[in-house]
């Protein structure tokens, strides 16, 4: 009888744990999202906002009052590309303002902006410039950062040069050998980025050629696609321009140098703004909208759109 | 005194065994869970026998055909591959060294190898997969398939690369399985078999292997599940990019789907993944009681 009651109660232990593993699971579903993200925005953009944070913690004493006086909600919605640098700059505004809850939609870049025009949102996220009718219905572009993608290839080589036309016909399966390029008589070994990556997701759209590309490889990290072309000789490849080295050459694009200078000047072709829409001037907005934007032009906001691979707009 | 001891002990020892099966039963219900929806929104035909994979299309398009395909085959070629190899070394550890001194040092030091090659990791075997495979791999393509108008060249990466690397890291599990079960070949019947006048290799091949089939047919069926379930090489060798397994083709595997998409995925392409994720339990839970009914069997000819 006894050792029945035991066996009773480590069954209905057993029982309690199993529950508590399934609620484990069920909340972990909620948060998943974010963790995720987390994940997704990088160990260099984790680094950066670990960096932010011990200097957030430094200027905590300082900023104390103001950090007080801060309270309330920005909502933004939008490109979905733009999500690395939300996230992380989101995670470094709410450490420094804890009172202020920011969410993210990642909608897309039209839908962002319709959501801002019926004024459901703060702020509508585009990764592009915005359009004329979008502007005549109140939205007003601010360029928050500057997404630049180069092409990459083999150091050997000696196609340094190709056009954005040459570029799309090599991803769509219409260019196969470096020889129509004016190269050696080799195949094209056509390396990209997986569904779901945002340097994918740039270089199809700045091209024009969203899910008409031909790829021979699809590999899940920038450092990989690095690798690959770096040893292979016939391989073409892309990468946010931050990560370019030595061990491969960045193509120019119709005879421009891919730099951060010419993404800066505007003669680099693939780059397109990171634009945060604002219905009328940041300066009409409330104080908390205003007071995100001031935080993504301070010296912690700029070090985390550099850290996510963005280059600072003039 | 002794006795509330001994039964504390007791339920303790239950409740560490119950951790397993709840584990189990926690990662069944939770895969359903997560991989069901997916299957309901998209529709189980589109998403089974779909062959076009774009998730992130503006039409988004979610069929995994290829990759389960890609799975499959891979499996299958690696099976093809390493299983006779495998048998064969069984066979030389077990049966052809001999017991001379000569012969024994050698079994040892094959042995000794393959538990090493057991004990490597399998992001090594890829990156061996990576700087060896791939590049002969891409002079391979290169020579056969010059001048192809059709044919898109990969730079190595392809089911054939994948195919060699998952028959090695089979080998162990194979070789090992086999081996006991082929230790476990009574003499009485080899010697009688010699006795009436069989070669050697007619023992070996007629009553020595028939004899450990099912024995040999578990190590087949683990060598199976670990080439199925294997991740991190194939996603270093294989290319990623979705398309019908030939086998100079890059392809993707269920493991490779859910490790190189999962990071930036999101909405019905996540859940779409999970699902991904579930066909590949689904697979490995036949795999698993294909297992379950050898082993009865074998216990049952045993008997």
């Amino acid at each position: 009888m006894r050792r029945k009651i035991t066996k009773l109660a480590a069954i209905v232990l057993a029982g309690s744990m199993a529950m508590a593993g399934l609620v484990g699971c069920g909340s972990k579903e909620s948060t998943q999202e974010t963790t995720n993200t987390e994940a997704a925005a990088g160990a260099d953009a984790a680094e950066s906002t670990q960096a932010a944070e011990s200097t957030s913690d430094t200027q905590a004493t300082e900023a104390e009052p103001e950090t007080q006086s801060v309270s309330g909600s920005v909502s933004l919605a939008g490109s979905t590309s733009m999500e690395k640098v939300c996230e992380a700059l989101m995670e470094g505004f709410m450490e420094k303002y804890p009172d202020v809850t920011v969410t993210t939609e990642y909608t897309g870049s039209g839908a962002g902006l319709e959501s801002l025009n019926a004024g459901s949102v703060d702020i509508g996220n585009a990764s592009r410039h915005i359009k004329d009718e979008e502007a005549a219905s109140g939205a007003v572009e601010n360029v928050i950062a500057l997404d630049g993608i180069a092409v990459i290839a083999h150091k050997d080589n000696t196609v340094t040069d190709i056009t954005s036309e040459q570029l799309a016909k090599i991803y769509t399966g219409e260019i196969t050998n470096w020889s129509e390029l004016g190269g050696a008589d080799a195949a094209i070994v056509v390396i990209g980025r997986e569904a779901g990556s945002g340097t994918r997701d740039a270089f199809e759209e700045l091209n024009e050629i969203k899910d008409n590309c031909k790829y021979a490889q699809e590999l899940d990290s920038t450092g990989a696609v690095l690798a690959k072309v770096a040893s292979n000789p016939e391989a073409i490849g892309y990468v946010s321009l931050d990560v370019v080295d030595d061990t491969v050459i960045a193509e120019k694009l119709n005879g421009v140098e891919a730099s951060e200078e010419n993404i800066l000047n505007g003669t680099y072709a693939l780059q397109r703004p990171f634009v945060m829409a604002t219905k009328g001037e940041v300066s009409e907005q409330n104080a908390v909208v205003q007071t995100w934007f001031d935080y993504i032009k301070s010296g912690e906001g700029q070090e985390i759109i550099q850290s996510v691979g963005l280059i600072i707009p003039n | 005194m002794k006795k509330t001891r001994e039964k504390i002990a007791g339920s303790i020892f239950l409740i560490t065994a119950i951790v397993a099966v709840v584990s189990v039963f926690a990662i069944t219900f939770y895969m359903f869970l997560k991989g069901a929806p997916a299957i309901f929104k998209v529709g189980a035909l589109p998403l089974l026998f779909g062959n076009v994979w774009e998730p992130t299309a503006a039409n988004p398009s979610y069929g995994i055909a290829y990759i389960i395909l890609s799975s499959v085959i891979g499996t299958f070629g690696a099976v093809l591959i390493g299983v006779p190899v495998g048998l064969m070394t069984a066979v030389f550890l077990t049966d052809i060294t001999g017991s001379s001194r000569a012969g024994r040092s050698l079994s040892k030091w094959i042995s000794g190898a393959v538990e090493l090659l057991a004990a490597i990791p399998s992001v090594i075997y890829g990156l061996i997969g990576m700087m060896v495979l791939n590049p002969f791999m891409y002079r391979l393509e290169k020579i056969i398939f010059t001048g192809s108008d059709t044919h898109q060249f990969t730079g190595g990466a392809n089911l054939i690369s994948a195919v060699i690397v998952l028959a090695i890291m089979i080998l162990p599990t194979v070789i090992n399985v086999s081996c006991s079960s082929i230790r476990a070949v009574p003499q009485s019947l080899r010697s009688a078999s010699l006795a009436l006048g069989a070669s050697k290799l007619q023992t070996i091949f007629k009553v020595v292997i028939p004899a450990a089939k099912s024995g040999i047919m578990t190590g087949v069926v683990l060598g199976i599940g670990r080439a199925l379930g294997e991740a991190m090489a194939i996603n270093m060798v294989a290319g990623g990019a979705v398309n019908l397994p030939l086998p100079f083709n890059s392809v993707r595997f269920l493991t490779t789907q859910l490790v190189s998409e999962m990071s930036y995925s999101s909405g019905l392409h996540r859940q779409v993944l999970f699902t991904v994720g579930l066909v590949l339990y689904i697979f490995i839970m036949i795999i698993n009681f294909l297992l379950t009914k050898l082993k009865k069997k074998g216990e049952r000819e045993d008997d």
